[in-house]
Parts: structure tokens; C-alpha cells; sequence
């Protein structure tokens, strides 16, 4: 792929304050995503990867780093003031469909609520549009005006999406987008996805913590781990030969049918508080292969072979 | 494939079942059917029972003082010989009236106030606090002071009951913005480039308008009562102009010989708050989705 990264982020931290000390919930990510292409960006609960995603669309302020969207340079630091344009082509699709629509808004009105913001839409032009976005999420053209709560689950998730595209955005990121979700509606979303993505030439920003799912939509997977990203592959390097520790680990955690459970490599301890940080890599603590030099000094992200970076002592040279 | 199979009821039943859900379920729960009726009925006599009586409630008649419920007077005569039965009948248009305004004024004053303190936290605690300082003093006290000091009319009554009631409908309003505020479809709106005026108008006041207007209907019943009670100790509407709580409190020197004249203002009164308090129990039931009531 040589086409230009529409997505490059770089060194992006962001800190909050907890009880007096700084909690680094976001420690020097960067990343590229190209058009058309889907980044998974995987992790653990608190690695900071949603936290990413909303300083990203402008949900918070970063405290440092740098964003090109299309681009163009943000301001990610002050938080939303991307400019319209650029928001336009940036768009979100949330976690829990629940919560992200408004219970007393038809589906109708969530769609083009964008629109509506965004003005210059005539009545009987906003309204096609709607039933064009729902014909496009798989809805039924009519159902536009029922509220929220007569839809099931993964019907939601459709209006959540149909709404994300109403601008006919270039780059969305997903957060979670299926995992309120139960199986067969996980596989509908991320086919429905990988569909838009077809015909529409959309790019992802796919924010998971299930491996499986990353792996049936991602092009190229990044692996987070207490805010920063430990390695980033095209998706079938990452998963038949991940270099980092932790994605080994993460990897051998997932079970499968064929494995005996006796041989599971589990990763012990917790989490380190991303509030005292650690010296040296985040991940040593609880590393089966930390040796000296991981206790003093934190690996770079590098690239240790074509396209496959990771930030571990061990992948000094390329193997 | 079960998720794009919606249409097993026709669309068109399934609308009409939709729109009138929230009519269907107010019509099935009995304490607002009882509450609609009472307000319903007090509401109509007081707009058309003065045209059909036809008596000047101020008309005085020395031989005809104190005369007990007959059928000339069917709610007895005051002292100065006044039919009591038109008398209420033009007290429920003041009294309802002045409950409706208190209602309205602090319903959109404490709209207005809690949704600038729910949703702009910066200037929450200065209008808080302000409002707790109002709130501290008891409504009738409150009133009292502010009723005195504009002079004993009716309009007076209003602005001192609505200053009275604005800080706890703000409080309420805050609470339920405090909760909204925090919610993933206004984050959403945020994503799609809305500003907070959209944002208010579209999700935060119809998520807060259900307790507001349950609210509304208890101080609507509360703005009857004080009136009658600040009639009662004697800045209320002024006399000769008839409300149910200075008929009342005309009334209360000849409890003992004549209480025709306090029994059936006083009844009104009463009728009215227990009209509206079921009302506002019903609509409570019925706006709250969390609440799932049996019918």
C-alpha cells in the first residue's frame, strides 16, 4: 500500500488528574491510517485506546502530540475546534447504541441530526437522505419514525452507524461498536461494516478488545498496553507471528477449540498503575522474558521487519 | 436475519398503537382518571357556572345575611348576604388561575435556572446557592414578606408563590440535567458538530420535561392551598373580589353559627389539590419508563 496516510498521529499523550498525581492514560501513541484501510486497535481495559479515539473526534483535549486529519494539522490540545470541514469527514460510531441515542428522538431525527447541525439540507432532501442511510444499514425505508426503544440491539447499532455516515465521512472511528452486542449481531455489524467500507471507500479507526473480531475486520492491528501501543503488524503477520510479549501472551490467552487448556500461557499480575509509572518497559513486571536492560530503559517502537513495528528489548534485530 | 424483520403488524397499526401509548396507559391508571375528572369538573364550573347562575357575587342583601343552604342559596349566604355558591364559583376562576400562573412562571423560571446550572457547571454553585438561600426560608414565610411588600393583589400573590416555588422546580430541573448531561447521545450530538443551544433544545429539556411537569401539577395544588392560607392571614386577593381562600377567610369569625360559608370554599380548595395531586401521581407513573406500572 503506497497510498498516503488520510491519519497521522503522533506522540499523542494525555494525562488526567487523579487525586494530585498524573495519570497517563494516553503515553506517546502514534499511528497512520491509510485510505480505505481499517487500524484495530486493541487492548485491555484502561490501555487507552478509547481514550485515543475520542481525543481523536475532538471528545478531549489531548496534553500532547500531534494530529493530521486529511491533511491538515489539529490543534489536538484544545480539544473541539477542528474545524467543520474536517469534523465532517471524521466521524464516530459509539460503544453502546443504548445510550447514544436519544430516547425521545426518532430514529429519523438521530440520523440527521448531523445533517441538521450541519444545515443547508431542504426538508424533502434531508428526508431522502435518511431513507437512503437506512436502506444502506440494512433498515427497512419506513422505520424512520420509531423511537429507540422499538428497535432491537443491533438495529440500534444500524442507527448508530447510518448516523456516523450521514456526512458521507472519509474516516470513522468505531469504538467498541459491537461489544454490547451478542455474537451473531457482532458478525451482522462487522460484515455490514466491512460492506460500507466496500462500497463507500471508508476508513476505521476499529477500537476492540476482542481479538477476534480486530482480527475479521482489521487490515493492520495495533496492540495497546498501558497507553502506549507495543506493536502494530498487518493483520496476519500480528496474529501468526506476534513479536511482543504481550501480544504472544494476548494471543495464547484466546481459547480454542482444538487446544488443551493445560498448556495456556496466562499473563500474570495486574495492570501497572498508570499513575507511578514504571521505569523502563510498562510491560516488565509482568514479562516471563524481562531481563535488565527492560527494567531501565523503555523500548522504542521499531520496525523489525517490513510493515511490523514493536517496542520490545528482545526485537533488537530484525529476525 | 431476525434483525431486519420488523413488519409483523402492519406499519400503519403499529404507528397508531405508537402515538397513542403514553394516552393508552394515563387512561388506564385510576388515581389520574379520578384526578382528571375532579380538576376537569372544578375547571368548568369555574368557567361556566358564574354565566349560569347569573348572580353578582358582590351583590349584598342585609335581610337575606346568613341564611343556611337552601334552595335560593344552595351553599347558604354570607354576612353580608352574598350567595356563597357564586361566590366559589368566581373564587375557582382567581384561585385556578393564580395556581395555573404560579405553575407556568416557575415551571419556565425553573426550567430556565436549572438548565443553566445542570449543564454549565461553572456558574452551578453561584446559582445553587442562591437558590438554597431562597429555598430556606418556608414558602408560606417567603411568600408572606414578598407578598407584603408589593401589596395585597392577586398579582402580587403570584410573583411572591412563583419565587416561592422556583428554587425547588430549579433543583429538580438540575437533578435531571445533572443525569442527562452525562449521557452518550449528547456526546454524540458533540461528534456531529452541534453547539449547546442544540444540544439543550433538542436533548436535554425533552429529557428533563417529564418530573418538570409532574413537578408543575404539585405546585399547581401547593399555589391553591397557599393562597387560601395567605387569605387566611389576610393578604390574600382583597376583598370584595371573591377567591376560595379569602371566602374562607371571611368566613372563619362565624365558623361556629354559620359554617356553610368556610365548608364549601374550603371543600373546593381541597377537591383541587387532591385533583391535581392524583394528576400528577398519574403523569408520574406514566412519564417515568423506569417505572413500570401494572394497569
Amino acid at each position: 500500500m503506497s497510498v498516503a496516510p488520510i491519519v497521522v498521529v503522533r506522540d499523542l499523550v494525555k494525562t488526567f488528574a487523579a487525586r494530585g498525581a498524573l495519570l497517563r492514560a494516553v503515553d506517546g501513541v502514534s499511528f497512520d491510517v491509510r485510505q480505505g484501510e481499517t487500524l484495530g486497535l486493541v487492548g485491555e481495559s484502561g490501555s487507552g485506546k478509547s481514550t485515543t479515539g475520542r481525543i481523536l473526534v475532538g471528545l478531549e483535549a489531548a496534553t500532547s502530540g500531534s494530529i493530521n486529519l486529511f491533511g491538515q494539522e489539529i490543534s489536538s490540545t484544545r480539544g473541539r475546534v477542528t474545524p467543520g470541514a474536517v469534523r465532517r469527514r471524521l466521524q464516530f460510531v459509539f460503544q453502546d447504541p443504548q445510550n447514544s441515542l436519544n430516547p425521545r428522538m426518532r430514529a429519523q431525527d438521530a440520523i440527521a441530526e448531523p445533517l441538521d447541525v450541519a444545515g443547508g439540507w431542504s426538508r424533502s432532501g434531508r428526508n431522502d437522505r435518511v431513507r437512503e442511510l437506512l436502506e444502506m444499514v440494512g433498515l427497512p425505508r419506513s422505520c424512520g419514525d420509531r423511537f429507540p426503544h422499538e428497535f432491537s440491539g443491533g438495529q440500534r447499532q444500524r442507527i448508530g452507524i447510518a448516523r456516523a455516515l450521514a456526512l458521507k465521512p472519509d474516516f470513522v472511528i468505531c469504538d467498541e461498536p459491537v461489544s454490547s452486542l451478542d455474537v451473531s449481531m457482532q458478525a451482522q455489524i462487522v460484515n455490514l461494516l466491512l460492506d460500507l467500507q466496500e462500497r463507500l471507500g471508508l476508513s476505521y479507526l476499529f477500537i476492540a478488545h476482542d481479538l477476534a473480531v480486530v482480527r475479521s475486520i482489521s487490515a493492520r492491528v495495533a496492540v495497546m498496553y498501558a497507553g502506549g501501543i507495543v506493536e502494530i503488524a498487518p493483520k496476519r503477520e500480528l496474529y501468526t507471528s506476534p513479536r511482543h510479549p504481550y501480544t504472544q501472551a494476548l494471543l495464547a490467552a484466546v481459547p480454542r477449540i482444538t487446544s488443551n487448556r493445560a498448556h495456556t500461557a496466562v499473563i500474570t499480575g495486574e495492570l501497572p498503575s498508570q499513575i507511578d509509572t514504571v521505569a523502563g518497559c510498562t510491560f516488565h513486571p509482568r514479562c516471563p522474558l524481562a531481563f535488565e536492560r527492560c527494567r531501565a530503559e523503555k523500548p522504542k517502537l521499531r520496525e523489525i521487519a517490513p510493515g511490523h513495528l514493536a517496542a520490545c528489548h528482545l526485537q533488537n534485530t530484525p529476525a | 436475519m431476525t434483525d431486519v424483520m420488523l413488519a409483523v403488524t402492519p406499519p400503519q397499526m403499529l404507528a397508531k398503537r405508537r402515538r397513542f401509548r403514553v394516552l393508552r396507559k394515563l387512561a388506564a391508571h385510576r388515581s389520574f382518571k379520578i384526578g382528571l375528572v375532579l380538576v376537569t369538573i372544578l375547571v368548568l364550573c369555574a368557567i361556566i357556572g358564574p354565566m349560569l347562575t347569573g348572580i353578582d357575587p358582590t351583590a349584598m342583601s342585609i335581610r337575606s345575611r346568613f341564611k343556611p343552604p337552601s334552595v335560593r342559596f344552595p351553599f347558604g349566604s354570607d354576612q353580608y348576604g352574598r350567595d356563597i355558591l357564586t361566590r366559589v364559583l368566581h373564587g375557582g376562576r382567581l384561585s385556578l388561575s393564580l395556581g395555573l400562573s404560579v405553575a407556568l412562571i416557575s415551571g419556565v423560571f425553573g426550567a430556565l435556572i436549572g438548565v443553566t446550572a445542570g449543564y454549565f457547571r461553572a456558574i452551578d454553585p453561584y446559582v445553587m446557592r442562591l437558590m438554597d438561600a431562597l429555598m430556606a426560608f418556608p414558602a408560606i414565610l417567603l411568600a408572606i414578606g414578598i407578598g407584603a411588600a408589593l401589596g395585597a393583589q392577586a398579582s402580587s400573590i403570584v410573583v411572591a408563590l412563583s419565587v416561592a416555588y422556583v428554587p425547588r422546580t430549579a433543583r429538580i430541573v438540575r437533578a435531571s440535567v445533572l443525569v442527562i448531561r452525562e449521557m452518550e447521545y449528547l456526546q454524540a450530538a458533540r461528534v456531529s458538530g452541534a453547539g449547546d443551544l442544540h444540544i439543550i433544545v433538542k436533548h436535554v429539556l425533552p429529557n428533563c420535561l417529564g418530573p418538570l411537569i409532574v413537578q408543575l401539577t404539585f405546585i399547581f395544588a401547593y399555589a391553591i392551598l397557599a393562597e387560601a392560607a395567605l387569605s387566611f392571614l389576610g393578604i390574600g386577593p382583597p376583598p370584595p373580589t371573591p377567591s376560595w381562600g379569602n371566602i374562607i377567610a371571611e368566613g372563619r369569625d362565624y365558623s361556629v353559627e354559620a359554617w356553610w360559608v368556610m365548608l364549601f370554599p374550603g371543600l373546593a380548595v381541597s377537591l383541587a389539590a387532591l385533583g391535581m395531586n392524583l394528576l400528577g401521581d398519574g403523569l408520574r407513573d406514566v412519564l417515568d419508563p423506569r417505572l413500570k406500572i401494572e394497569t
